[in-house]
């Protein structure tokens, strides 16, 4: 282990620290702003945000995304909500509950000092999105609607229908493209980063490739700003958009960033189970349908009825037998695991057996079909879509899918990583979220980071630093395209037998295996070894058709996945080197007798954040500790 | 399930294009149409050729990337659904799929299924936005908004700009889109300084992208995933006629940024 992280949080009570890191920061003037060019990469709504709010500001902004605009970055497919602490509903809710409820969400795994400052900014954003025009869900007399998401006992989720992800990205890609048209944002569409330049010893500009063309290009400026989202796709299978990859942070983290807390990635209980080898993605289903449907398999091994069929008495409603006060709306992590062992069990149903009934006979009973319409149509219709089969009729099959990721490149309280420049917003850092995320928390701090929080501090950044003029003719541009070039042409040059998808998908299936929901030592280093090999294979054996100078989307998956498998090593350090069950990382060493995780603050409460140190050997890690002053850690209980 | 499948394949953009017969075996009916591109590609290119290039990525019918004209509609043959939402089961085994791009002069080929849709950013761009800058928005409960006004603003802004509606219209007009847009932000009380001066900047960017001009056919909204009604188009244009009749320029379009309110 290294020497500790400085996260730079200010001093002082909790709830004043942000309002006086704000005061004590240093400005820039307005009309010197326009001389600061920023780069944004990502334009989700962790980047889309950012780059509207800075080029509003008067700073000098290129934004770029592989996506052909910059309205369909991932962002865009969540459904549930957005937190805020508006206590809109007069149920209790406030700035600290949100802090609170948020702080014990991630297990006691999350800095203070951000959680708090994420939920103060937290109802700046709902005005932002309402003035913008985002028309969340409202009641008859013309207000905002709430409801309560993910168990909370207090209603403070925004929504729009099961589409709040694109009505917020869609504000957010507005304000956007007011920045282009007003001539302060240069979009640049389906262009991909592929390597940071560092030049004395800060983060000065990137190397992209153009998607269409082919194109190597760099681009200089005063800063570097990563929104480009989460890994979840080293799992192959997952919600995930099928472009998400990791790696503008896995260059990133070459160059020397720190990962943070790879091993808490995030499994969502009610996806649609995949149906054969050919699964391309899995699709989610807002989990908002838990708070109507029963969960359950046959109480048999290999059973062959049909759900209707089966009595009540020959079904096993596993989360209702063992968490009968949270029951079917136990914790995301709780219910994947609980899923994922009745069907290693067995007792798993639909073709692959890799799945359980959620059942929504009884509210039907109880409610009437039309009110379950009401509630859920939509989500009823794209199950029937997806399946072809009636939720009204037959119960869904549902299986957990790897969703979100709350790892990411570290960053300090003013969201710059290690390295000096470098700012890093939204699902890539590591921030906000601890060991496992709430429900309806992703969105809020997306765009907390991008209108507000990194607008400030960046601000700071440029006024304090030395940062000597730089062009793309430096010495470091010239190395960094070398190495861009240089792995473009190995890949082209294998000329091997198997397709990338192929290397993907085993990929995933070894992640999936030893380091998904549930992990082991043993599991761990298994699969340390076996993506050893796999890596090995891959720069052996791929097949990349075509020549970089066009549009070649094998190329681009080639690189992407050659950086998953980097990467995916990366994760299973982390994930074996805490040996703890906290949030979303459990591994079975550590759980009580009757399968509750066990949390060890003795010696975990910290932050792992690893040093690059060659591919395929072990990282370095680094700490930071994490100091609860604010609020008493506890122990979770879903009994 | 076996299918023939006839694709338009084409290099680049200025490159001369051609409809190639592929076969694809051992389809699933479970599997997405394109699930079943990827089996093709990946026996494309495991066997030494080149793979269909295809704009896909949620997959699950919301970030509008996907874009394929089957059998002559686009997105296929279910109604409100995407290419990425269609599923096999929909199809006969053994039937000939023809599998096009959009075309539209204002979307040009970049290779084989991929179109450029730039056009699509450039209108909204021009005006499609309300105009307010972060931390100067007021609380967002001090505007009341009827729900059904909210509702309204909703089936608007449910658009994903794919591109569907400019792919089923016989003169590549894209007024379903732009009409979407407006009605989004013209039912809304926040939309209401900027509504005349949108109205105008949306349908002059229109024009200049080179997308025909509606004559009511409405396919565009036969062929739209999220089933935006057309009547959109008719409240566009009411704004748009009241905006050049009170400017006295019916015909002849303000320049950008020239209209009073």
């Amino acid at each position: 282990m290294q020497g500790a992280l400085d996260a730079k949080i200010p001093e002082g009570p909790l709830a004043d620290k942000w309002t006086r890191h704000r005061f004590e920061m240093k400005l820039i003037s307005p009309a010197n702003r326009r001389k600061f060019k920023i780069i944004v990469v990502g334009s989700g709504l962790a980047g889309g945000s950012a780059a509207a709010s800075l080029a509003e500001l008067g700073y000098d902004v290129d934004c770029f995304c592989f996506q052909d605009s910059p309205r369909r970055a991932h962002s865009i497919a969540a459904q549930g909500g957005i937190n805020a602490a508006k206590n809109y509903q007069n149920d209790g809710d406030s700035v600290f509950r949100l802090f609170y409820d948020t702080i014990k969400g991630g297990d006691f795994r999350a800095r203070e000092a951000n959680v708090h400052r994420l939920a103060e900014v937290s109802n700046n954003i709902i005005d932002q999105c309402v003035a913008q025009g985002v028309p969340f869900a409202r009641e008859y007399g013309g207000l905002l609607d709430n409801r309560s998401f993910g168990g909370a006992q207090v209603s403070r989720t925004f929504y729009a229908r099961g589409q709040t992800g694109q009505q917020l990205l869609l504000g957010a890609y507005s304000a956007l493209s007011r920045q282009i048209q007003a001539g302060r944002v240069r979009m640049h569409t389906r262009t991909e980063l592929l390597d940071i330049v560092m030049v004395g010893g800060q983060a000065r500009g990137i190397v992209t490739r153009h998607l269409v063309s082919g194109r190597i290009a760099r681009w200089a400026g005063h800063a570097v700003v990563l929104a480009t989202g989460g890994y979840g796709n080293v799992f192959y299978l997952s919600t995930n958009a099928l472009g998400c990859n990791v790696t503008a942070t896995y260059r990133a983290y070459k160059k020397g960033a720190l990962f943070a807390n790879p091993c808490y990635t995030q499994i969502h209980p009610t996806c649609i189970p995949a149906s054969g080898d050919h699964q391309s993605k899995l699709t989610l289903m807002s989990e908002s349908l838990r708070n109507d449907g029963r969960i359950w398999v046959p109480k048999a091994k290999g059973e062959e009825r049909a759900p209707s069929d089966i009595p009540e008495t020959e079904r096993d409603y596993y989360l209702e037998r063992k968490y009968p006060s949270f029951g079917n709306l136990s914790p995301r992590d709780i219910s994947s695991r609980a899923a994922k062992e009745a069907c290693d069990d067995g007792r798993g149903v639909g073709a692959l057996g890799r799945g359980v009934y959620l059942d929504f006979a009884d509210a039907i009973e109880r409610h009437g079909e039309d009110t379950i319409r009401q509630r859920y149509g939509n989500l009823f219709d794209m199950y029937r879509k997806i399946t072809g089969e009636n939720p009204y009729e037959a119960p869904m099959r549902i299986y957990p899918a790897s969703h979100y990721t709350m790892g990411g490149l570290w960053v300090d309280y003013n969201l710059m990583s290690t390295l000096p420049g470098l700012h890093v917003i939204g699902e890539a850092n590591f921030s906000d979220h601890g060991a496992n995320r709430l429900g309806a928390s992703a969105l809020m701090q997306g765009l907390a980071d991008g209108y507000f929080i990194l607008p400030a501090t960046i601000g700071h950044y440029l006024a304090t630093a030395e940062l000597p003029p730089v062009t793309i003719e430096d010495p470091a541009f010239d190395d960094a395209e070398r190495t861009v070039r240089e792995g473009i042409a190995k890949l082209l040059a294998i000329e091997g037998s198997r397709s990338v998808d192929s290397f993907h998908r085993q990929l995933g299936a070894i992640m999936w295996e030893q380091c998904g929901m549930s992990r082991s030592g043993a599991g761990l280093r298994t699969a340390i070894e076996r993506i050893g090999n796999l890596r090995e294979e891959f720069w052996q054996d791929v097949r990349v058709s075509g020549e970089n100078e066009e549009f070649n989307v094998s190329l681009e998956k080639a690189g992407r996945v050659a950086d998953f498998l980097e990467f995916a090593e990366i994760l299973c350090y982390d994930a074996l080197e805490r040996s703890e069950s906290c949030g979303a990382h459990f591994r079975e060493e550590h759980q009580s007798g009757d399968g509750e995780a066990k949390r060890n603050d003795a010696e975990y409460t910290h932050v792992s954040a690893w040093e690059f140190q060659g591919v395929g050997n072990r990282p370095t890690e680094h700490r930071e500790s994490l100091m609860f002053e604010n609020v008493e850690l506890a122990t979770r209980s879903y009994k | 399930m076996k299918f023939n499948l006839v694709i338009w394949r084409q290099t680049r953009k200025d490159a001369a294009g051609d409809m190639v017969r592929y076969e694809v075996d051992g389809i699933s009916p479970d599997m997405s149409f394109l699930e079943m591109l990827d089996v093709l590609n990946e026996d494309l290119v495991t066997h030494g050729g080149e793979p269909v290039a295809f704009d896909h990525d949620c997959r699950e019918g919301i970030c509008g990337m996907c874009s394929l004209v089957i059998n002559g509609i686009p997105h296929g043959p279910e109604r409100a659904t995407t290419a990425c939402q269609l599923h096999m089961r929909h199809f006969k085994d053994g039937e000939t799929i023809t599998i096009e791009p959009w075309r539209a002069r204002a979307f040009p080929i970049i290779r084989d299924l991929v179109v450029d849709r730039r056009a699509f950013d450039r209108i909204i761009q021009a005006g499609g936005y309300i105009s307010v800058n972060t931390g100067s928005a007021p609380d967002a409960n001090s505007i009341p908004i009827a729900k059904d006004d909210a509702d309204t603003a909703f089936q608007g802004a449910e658009c994903i700009g794919c591109g569907a509606c400019v792919a089923a219209c016989p003169n590549a007009s894209a007024m379903l889109f732009v009409a979407a847009k407006a009605a989004h932000l013209s039912a809304l009380p926040q939309g209401q300084p900027e509504r005349t001066r949108r109205a105008v900047n949306l349908v002059e960017a229109l024009d200049r992208e080179g997308f025909g001009a509606c004559t009511n056919h409405y396919e565009c909204m036969a062929a739209c995933p999220k089933e935006i009604p057309v009547r959109f188009i008719s409240d566009l244009n009411r704004d748009f006629i009241v905006a050049a009749a009170n400017h006295g320029r019916f015909g002849t379009l303000p320049p950008l940024g020239e209209i009073e309110e």
